[in-house]
């Protein structure tokens, strides 16, 4: 691409184009002034078929010739208002980014009144609107389906957004900002510190917390490990801390998987949760609608 | 105008002027024409505008009865919502009216084009008016002939203002159809129409206009593609408008008390009514052209002057080319009517039209396409049960509220999760259905399994009318 951005080629354009236009105009003029004098015998191309039936050679009708005149004005019109000549901008100086931008100011005009007045609502009357619940339905559908599903309910490493279990908080202030800001979730890889035996001891003493089969003497080993290495983000007893993301480990519900092969890999290899910033994308008016519904979600069964 | 005359003297001009190289329309002035084809042409005309002007006007359910909404890409006709997805029901349309044209045709030429097209029947309007406001034909003859002056001027403006009316109020009806009219009406009024409601009114008033005012018989000759190869759809059997030479050579004046055959002429008495009264300019007496359009204005002109001179009727008059050549009798020529050729056009006509009228009696008002979620690759593969998320996109074409159920088979023990209670989709809209189904691993297969959603309606109105079904094939993808 870049051996086209040189000084030379706007102007090889310009000239082919302009030249081409006016080799248009000489070639039009001089078919069409051709005229045939009265009593002289008409010009025939040649072409003789089925013995004597010929083929006329005469100019076309003049409205059609001007119709091909009319196509020059237009080029030339439309030469000087766009940009077609190299790197001349056009009267206009319209470009595709601009009709762009200027389409999404009339659609957020447009749009504008239904989402002030979802912007004048608390989020838990947004969730009860019936027009914002499908607003937010389609809007989730294309943004947010591909990773917690179409019926958010999640799946292996995205979590369900349906229940009462939340990550970082499900009041709606928190969901706002999750959606905006993003979120992005560390649990370290402890398979290499700890060591083969501890990992284990560890895995099974983490099932043991929400009540899942475990070996219970590895699960008293784990404890002690549980203790010095995992307390700093999922609490003495394990109940997870919403502030930076760490998951309850009580209540049996897993977002990679509960079953002692998940929790080991888990514990030994650490996980990268990644939930992507929505905020520059999507606007404010967007994600209130968004965040209603996602909340309304987890308020669906009360 | 100093050339064109010219160009049309004979050649003994002296001054050397250009040829013209193309035939310079002549204006035609059709003489007005009664009788029993008048007759049929304008029950055409008054049917077929009574469907135009008055249908968008008529209400079914509170809502316009015959309404093509493009923005909700929803199409009424009465009772019946056709969606996009019913695309195949306009071809169906499509193939019948080809069908039609086949078989009308080959029976008796271009009655279409003679009784029923748009442009003949807008052509046969918009030179009604003309008449009524400028006379018959050498009223308006003599008027083109004469300088400009108040009157001519009073009675051409009234014209054109009684055309334009009319083109006006054509365009607003078409507009009408994909618009509801009654708003549309008032938006008129408050010249608050939106932008390409005001243009395609403009537009179609304009067309109507230049092709009924202006164009006339030159669509025909010239732009109508129908015309040309209607002609191909010909055989001797077709019955078709005809000058009957043998009955009418030669022709001549006469009075009418002299003994035609004494004097050695033939019916023909060379009025040239028949050349009067044509809206496309031929003489049919030169034989068949492809200019006729078959709107038997000449038979009828012909028949009166065959009762003034007190000769049979039907020297012009719709025959076939065996009859007029081949010997064949009256009867014998109305029989072949129902030859191979007209019974097989009949026979695919009326098996399409059944063929849709069952379909269309059969069909289900209820849309179902399943999508399956393709993030399922990410669920927890140590699960005894595999689970796949689809939506579900229902579409309920028609006007009444409708509660689905859902329901899924296909595999052992394969059940939606979670959702049990029915889904109400609201009238003539769709709804998109998140579910999630799962099945235990043990029963399916790795890779990809067919599976079928059952979606029964039932209408709340009547819950106890059988409810309607449709079944969709989907894949549950297990890894």
């Amino acid at each position: 691409m870049s051996d086209f951005n040189g000084e030379f080629w706007p102007i090889y354009i310009s000239v082919i184009t302009i030249v081409s236009i006016i080799a248009c105009a000489v070639l039009l003029w001089s078919l069409s002034t051709r005229r045939v004098a009265a009593g002289t015998a008409p010009n025939v191309t040649g072409h003789v078929w089925d013995g004597d039936l010929e083929e006329y050679n005469n100019p076309l009708p003049r409205w059609w010739i001007w119709l091909f005149y009319l196509t020059i004005v237009f080029a030339v019109a439309y030469l000087t208002l766009y940009p077609g000549l190299g790197t001349y901008p056009g009267l206009l100086k319209w470009t595709s980014r601009g009709e762009f931008e200027a389409d999404q100011a009339a659609a957020s005009k447009a749009y504008q009144p239904i989402y002030a007045k979802f912007a004048a609502m608390s989020i838990p009357d947004v969730a009860r609107d019936p027009q914002a619940r499908e607003m937010g339905q389609r809007l989730f559908l294309n943004y947010c389906a591909q990773c917690h599903a179409s019926d958010a309910r999640g799946g292996k490493g995205f979590p369900d957004l349906t229940d009462k279990d939340w990550l970082y908080g499900g009041d709606p202030e928190t969901i706002v900002a999750t959606i905006t800001n993003g979120r992005t979730a560390v649990m370290p890889a402890w398979g290499k510190i700890l060591g083969d035996e501890a990992t284990h001891n560890l895995a099974d003493y983490v099932a043991s917390l929400s009540g899942a089969t475990h070996d219970a003497a590895r699960a008293a080993h784990g404890k002690e490990v549980f203790a010095t290495t995992c307390v700093a983000c999922h609490g003495p007893e394990g109940k997870g801390n919403p502030a930076m993301g760490a998951p309850n480990l009580t209540d049996a519900i897993w977002l990679y998987g509960g079953s002692n092969a998940a929790l080991l890999e888990t514990i030994g290899k650490g996980r990268n949760g990644v939930m992507p910033a929505w905020g520059e994308f999507l606007g404010p008016d967007k994600i209130r609608v968004l965040a209603g519904f996602v909340y309304g979600l987890s308020q669906a069964g009360q | 105008m100093a050339k064109l005359q010219a160009t049309l003297a004979p050649v003994t001009t002296v001054e050397p002027v250009d040829q013209a190289l193309y035939e310079v329309r002549k204006k035609i002035y059709p003489r007005a024409v009664h009788g029993a084809f008048a007759a049929w042409r304008w029950i055409f005309v008054l049917l077929t505008q009574l469907v135009f002007y008055g249908v968008p006007w008529l209400q079914w359910n509170e809502r316009q009865a015959v309404l093509f909404d493009l923005a909700a890409r929803k199409f009424y006709i009465f009772g019946l919502v056709f969606w996009p997805q019913d695309v195949v029901y306009l071809s169906v349309l499509l193939i019948i009216c080809a069908f039609s044209l086949f078989l009308f045709t080959a029976v008796a030429g271009r009655v279409w084009c003679g009784y029923a097209c748009p442009q003949t029947v807008y052509t046969e309007i918009f030179m009604w008016i003309e008449r009524q406001v400028e006379g018959d034909r050498l009223a308006r003859m003599k008027l083109d002939k004469q300088k400009l002056s108040a009157r001519k001027f009073a009675l051409k403006g009234t014209k054109h203002v009684l055309w334009i009316a009319l083109a006006l109020w054509t365009g607003f009806t078409f507009v009408g159809f994909f618009t509801p009219i009654v708003a549309l009406g008032g938006e008129v009024l408050n010249l608050q129409a939106g932008p390409w409601e005001t243009f395609w009114m403009l537009f179609y008033g304009l067309a109507t206009y230049g092709n009924a005012g202006w164009m006339r018989e030159q669509v025909c000759k010239y732009m109508c593609p129908y015309a040309r190869f209607q002609g191909v759809m010909f055989d001797p059997d077709t019955l078709v408008i005809t000058y009957d030479r043998a009955r009418g050579e030669s022709r001549g004046a006469r009075s009418r008390s002299a003994d035609r055959k004494a004097i050695g002429l033939g019916d023909c008495v060379d009025c040239g009514i028949c050349v009067q009264v044509c809206p496309t300019g031929i003489d049919i007496r030169n034989g068949l052209q492809y200019e006729c359009i078959g709107c038997a204005a000449c038979i009828d002109g012909c028949d009166q002057v065959m009762d003034k001179m007190g000769y049979p009727k039907g020297l012009i008059r719709y025959t076939t080319e065996n009859a007029l050549h081949g010997g064949i009798s009256t009867r014998g020529m109305l029989k072949r009517i129902l030859r191979p050729r007209v019974l097989v056009y009949t026979t695919i006509l009326w098996s399409i039209i059944v063929a849709t009228l069952v379909t269309l009696y059969e069909r289900v008002p209820l849309k179902v396409n399943v999508i399956r979620d393709r993030g399922s690759v990410m669920h927890d593969a140590d699960a005894r049960e595999a689970q796949n998320v689809y939506r579900l996109r229902i579409m309920n074409t028609q006007e009444v509220a409708r509660d689905m159920r859902i329901a899924v088979s296909g595999l052992e023990g394969i059940e939606i999760e979670g959702a049990s209670q029915a889904v109400r989709v609201a009238p003539a809209s769709s709804l998109v259905v998140p579910v999630r189904v799962e099945a235990p691993r043990a029963s399916a297969a790795k890779g990809s399994n067919r599976i079928e959603f059952t979606i029964e309606a039932t209408d709340p109105a009547h819950p106890e009318r059988a409810p309607l079904r449709v079944v969709e094939n989907a894949s549950f993808v297990v890894q």
